[in-house]
């Protein structure tokens, strides 16, 4: 289905875009599998509605959102990020969303609600990967409340001007540009407001290699290969990745006074 | 057909021969054609450089499976085709090692010299690949000759250890799922458990009577 009314964002970057094939056959989503490939192949079992995400925890005013309802809430709008993946390559993806901020806004955080968790759909049946243990099911992922207030944090409902293909997270995700892709997570189910850091699927399976953090940097490598430089899928030559992803300007200031090496 | 097998004739032999040649060649067949045609996906240097990475391992795993299968089925023709199936380990091996320093590092040899001393799973990999290169320099009939028999053999053990190195290598890379590791770990565990058994019963080298004689 394709998309209309998009407003153009003065976040989005004017690089050129990713083909839609690549972002579109070329995933890391475990649910369906381990190979980039696996996904576009295995995700065609994933039901999208009825769907609903569940606002709740730390919040003045929880609610149980459908899909659809949601998307009527929230006038979505153009965003062209860069996605720099862990494993050391790239792309430019025009997402179409809209801020966290304006959901995050409508439910009222309390006090407590220093961070946010992000749950996907737990259901081994529409999604096979979940059939083995490689990943502790659900996949959870958190932010501080400040990096998901931020406006460059956006949910994501669709890419290319086209609702949002399984394989990329479909109906809705979470897209944090300047962390690393596995941050951002896909088919959410529940958004929840916490007092406490939450554990994310990657920090429960090597906590040594994927802190809760996770802020592209150039400078701290992980433990097994470097992070200096990245390809940029669709070119030969590697490019020196950026700090922040190259959204530096925007976020540096939610991390000023932190050690980011130690917190990776 | 199976008592067929059990001994060819040379000219069988060299027909065996030329056939796995062009088999262990469709590997490189088939890059080249998915490359023509598009078919290496969005990341064809990762592509090419996991597909000869693999066939490396297929090709050391398959050498060192010659010896035991030739005597569970005492097909001792199949010694003539172990030589072949080694060096064509090593020729994915250079592929790889050329995929990486070229395609992937681009010649950025202080990356690439960085990369060999911080990083285990490539050091293990680099390793392996110069462990290699002796082999196959001594891989000769003429070098048998001149390093003699017993000093051949000695440095030809070198291949238990390249190929211990090189699903460690494959261990320590991947992210999570090591299912695909795991695999040729296991393959390689049962090859070289055969061998301490027939050691540990026969109480001789595993090298059989048939191979020496053609060393000599």
């Amino acid at each position: 289905t394709r998309l209309t009314g998009m407003v153009k964002s003065r976040y989005s970057t004017s690089e050129e875009e990713t083909p839609y094939k690549d972002v579109t056959t070329y995933n890391n989503y475990y649910e369906f599998g381990t190979d980039k490939s696996d996904p576009a192949e295995n995700a065609h079992t994933l039901r999208t509605r009825p769907w609903t995400v569940s606002v709740e925890g730390a919040v003045k005013r929880p609610r149980v959102w459908d899909i659809d309802a949601l998307l009527k809430a929230f006038p979505v709008e153009e965003r062209i990020y860069r996605l720099r993946c862990v494993e050391g390559w790239s792309m430019v993806i025009p997402w179409e969303g809209f801020p966290l901020a304006s959901l995050i806004r409508q439910v009222e955080p309390t006090g407590n609600a220093r961070y946010v968790e992000f749950t996907t759909l737990h259901d081994p049946a529409q999604m096979p990967g979940q059939r083995s243990g490689v990943l502790d099911w659900p996949y959870t992922e958190g932010l501080r409340l400040d990096e998901a207030m931020h406006p460059l944090t956006i949910l994501a409902v669709g890419l290319y001007g086209q609702t949002l293909p399984s394989q990329n997270g479909a109906p809705i995700r979470v897209v944090v540009p300047w962390k690393y892709g596995f941050k951002s997570a896909k088919s959410i189910v529940r958004i929840r407001f916490v007092e406490q850091q939450p554990k994310t699927a990657w920090g429960r399976a090597a906590p040594s290699e994927y802190g809760f953090y996770s802020n592209v940097n150039p400078q701290v490598d992980h433990p097994r290969w470097s992070q200096a430089r990245e390809r940029r899928i669709g070119e030969f030559f590697k490019r020196k990745t950026e700090m922040f992803n190259g959204y530096g300007d925007q976020v540096a200031q939610l991390y000023q006074g932190m050690d980011l090496r130690k917190n990776f | 057909m199976w008592n067929a097998l059990h001994s060819l004739s040379l000219r069988q032999t060299g027909i065996a021969k030329a056939a796995l040649f062009v088999a262990a060649l469709v590997p490189l067949a088939r890059l080249v054609w998915l490359g023509i045609n598009d078919g290496l996906g969005a990341n064809p240097i990762e592509f090419i450089t996991y597909a000869t990475g693999t066939w490396t391992l297929i090709g050391l795993l398959v050498t060192l499976a010659i010896t035991p299968l030739r005597k569970f089925s005492g097909w001792n023709w199949l010694i003539r085709l172990r030589r072949m199936l080694g060096l064509f380990a090593f020729f994915y091996a250079c592929l790889h090692f050329t995929t990486y320093i070229w395609l992937d590092q681009f010649f950025d040899m202080q990356a690439v010299v960085k990369d060999v001393i911080k990083r285990p799973f490539i050091t293990v990999g680099f390793l392996a690949f110069v462990l290699l290169i002796p082999l196959a320099a001594t891989s000769t009939t003429a070098m048998m000759k001149r390093l003699g028999g017993r000093n051949w053999q000695r440095l030809h053990r070198l291949v238990y250890t390249i190929a211990v190195l090189g699903v460690v290598h494959y261990w320590w890379l991947v992210k999570k799922d090591i299912t695909q590791p795991l695999i040729y770990a296991l393959v390689l565990a049962a090859l070289l458990g055969i061998r301490l058994i027939f050691k540990a019963r026969v109480g001789i080298p595993v090298v059989m009577p048939g191979h020496k004689a053609e060393l000599e």
